[in-house]
């Protein structure tokens, strides 16, 4: 049984038809189909490999490759929502890695560390073109992907307060 | 620039919204490509505009849209949307605010090249900005300007945009293409070049966002005026994306030749009070370090004037460094970056990273000595010439000229050695 493809027969055929019709154009739906997966699953569970492998014609372990080498891709469980700050050269000129300090001294705890409640990992990314905002972050969770830019760490912590209430 | 060119939704507010768009001259200049001429007459156009690539190279664009290889079919054009140099964010500002004009910029692109397929690779965080152009391609597609049956001809045209995951590699543009492949994205070994060997194995033309958002107005007013803008050798407009210690970063659209000067001082409104401008990276963390001298602030911005001051234009990321940052920290930084972004697949750019980075950490700690200090430039100087693509290569400009350029921030921070 493959449940992402049920799931998501409409969406995936949607996917596929952006490809060449062949084994090369099968494969080209890995990373897409590793997003859909990721949004229902939370991560990349064991078996969504299983299934986007069967989906594109590739094996297992090809799969897991493209989820080791791109830094989007998740294989293990973490908190609901990544608030993911720039610490690069750019944004740390303007103050970023004072801000990242500050925001988990607020939160209670270390950089690249989960919220008790399971609910807010902050970690430290590379640059996330928003260069001229900082300091600034990207929030990932279940509704996708937001920037925040041109933040203050009181600013910060309302934004991630709000998180998942609409 | 009164009127901005590529950042025209600064003088035309909701040109993101395609009645504007049309409203204002929008498709025009592909129905006249459509309608009325030759592939061969647009790609000859292009080239006598003198317009150079946006991406960082400064290839000429029109001459690689003329290696596009007629014996091998099908042919396919890719848009570079990956922009994840530290210091650039002009793509992003183009696609979000003008996604039309760019979109306009693929298709005549890919007549010019006769491919009925087209891409938009962005990079995974522009999650928001990728369904963004998807609705502007099925407005396009209703419209009648995209799909089958373009402006009633037999010309047909597919865009689809593909998400990369976080990888900044994936900006060169071989491994961008193995990445759409659905593989891991390490630079193709070249020759071939993507106009021989692209895309599936197939003829493509890679372009920047900001390249192709250039050609619709050159269709439309022609090469002559396009050259009318800039320098001799470095026509058009450029997207300068200002950041770091100065007091109004952003994003600035001025003629290239335009000098350091001007950008930071007229436009950047110069550098916080109480500090002085220390140094200059103008093509992002992939640059060399300028000592922001009067000669250096003088130097016209443009792909000829930079290199005299030892450095590149690339992809016009102007980071200003005042004299409260020390060069090994900034370093650091630099090859954290390159350290966590090299692909792993040639051993130079995997190793000499890992190195550097454990070198400049020491160094920026005041934990080293002045050896340690002439062990990383050893090591710098073994990757030169040696890695796969420009990612291993263009990490070692900021370490080289920064312990050249400014030997005073080396001597504070190390530490004496006992012989």
């Amino acid at each position: 049984m493959n449940a992402l493809l049920q799931n998501h027969a409409d969406e995936i055929q949607a996917i596929l038809a952006k490809y060449p019709a062949d084994k090369a154009g099968k494969r080209s739906a890995v990373m897409p189909l590793l997003y859909l997966a990721q949004h229902d699953y939370g991560y990349v569970t064991k078996e969504a490999i299983r299934e986007i492998a069967e989906c594109c014609e590739i094996t297992d372990t090809e799969v897991a490759s493209i989820i080791g080498f791109y830094s989007l891709y998740y294989d293990q469980p973490s908190g609901k929502y990544r608030v993911q700050v720039c610490t690069d050269l750019p944004c740390a000129l303007r103050g970023a890695e004072e801000f990242l300090e500050k925001l988990c001294e607020n939160l209670g705890i270390k950089v690249g560390e989960t919220t008790p409640d399971g609910r807010i990992k902050v970690e430290a990314v590379m640059c996330l073109a928003g260069c001229d905002k900082a300091p600034m972050f990207q929030v990932q969770g279940p509704e996708g992907l937001e920037y925040h830019e041109s933040q203050t760490v009181d600013s910060a912590l309302e934004v991630i307060n709000k998180l998942g209430q609409g | 620039m009164a009127d901005h060119i590529l950042l025209r939704h600064r003088d035309i507010p909701g040109l993101d919204q395609i009645q504007t768009y049309r409203q204002y001259g929008g498709f025009e200049a592909w129905k006249k490509v459509v309608t009325k001429l030759d592939p061969i007459d647009v790609t000859n156009e292009i080239r006598a505009s003198g317009l150079r690539g946006r991406g960082g190279a400064g290839f000429p664009t029109g001459m690689k849209w003329s290696f596009i290889d007629g014996q091998n079919w099908p042919h396919y054009v890719v848009a570079n949307a990956d922009e994840s140099e530290p210091g650039t964010f002009k793509d992003r500002e183009i696609m979000e605010s003008n996604p039309f004009q760019f979109l306009e910029g693929v298709a005549i692109c890919a007549y010019a090249v006769k491919a009925n397929d087209a891409y938009i690779y962005l990079r995974g965080e522009f999650w928001q900005i990728a369904h963004k152009l998807d609705k502007c391609i099925a407005e396009m597609e209703t419209a009648g300007v995209l799909g089958d049956r373009i402006f009633g001809t037999n010309a047909s045209l597919h865009m689809h945009t593909h998400l990369g995951a976080g990888a900044y590699i994936c900006g060169e543009e071989t491994a961008l293409l193995e990445s759409i492949e659905g593989k891991l994205g390490q630079p193709r070994l070249r020759p071939p070049f993507p106009p021989a060997f692209g895309l599936f194995g197939k003829p493509t033309i890679v372009n920047n966002v900001e390249t192709l958002t250039n050609v619709p107005f050159i269709v439309s007013r022609g090469a002559e005026w396009y050259k009318s803008i800039g320098t001799e050798k470095s026509p058009g407009p450029k997207v300068f994306s200002l950041s770091g210690c100065v007091n109004r970063p952003g994003n600035y659209e001025l003629p290239l030749g335009t000098t350091f000067r001007e950008l930071i001082y007229d436009h950047g409104r110069g550098i916080p009070e109480g500090h002085k401008i220390k140094a200059i990276m103008p093509a992002g963390a992939s640059s060399s370090l300028i000592i922001a001298n009067d000669e250096a602030l003088a130097t016209p911005m443009d792909y000829e004037s930079v290199p005299k001051v030892g450095a590149q234009l690339g992809s016009a990321s102007v980071i200003v460094i005042d004299d409260s940052i020390s060069i090994p920290w900034l370093l650091n930084k630099t090859i954290h970056f390159f350290k966590h972004e090299s692909c792993g697949k040639c051993t130079p750019c995997r190793e000499g990273t890992y190195w550097m980075m454990h070198l400049t950490e020491r160094i920026s700690k005041g934990e080293a000595t002045k050896n340690d200090v002439m062990l990383l430039q050893d090591v710098a100087n073994q990757l030169k010439g040696k890695c796969l693509c420009a990612l291993g290569e263009f990490s070692i400009e900021a370490v080289l000229t920064g312990i050249e350029r400014f030997p005073a921030d080396f001597e504070a921070v190390t530490v004496k050695t006992n012989s």
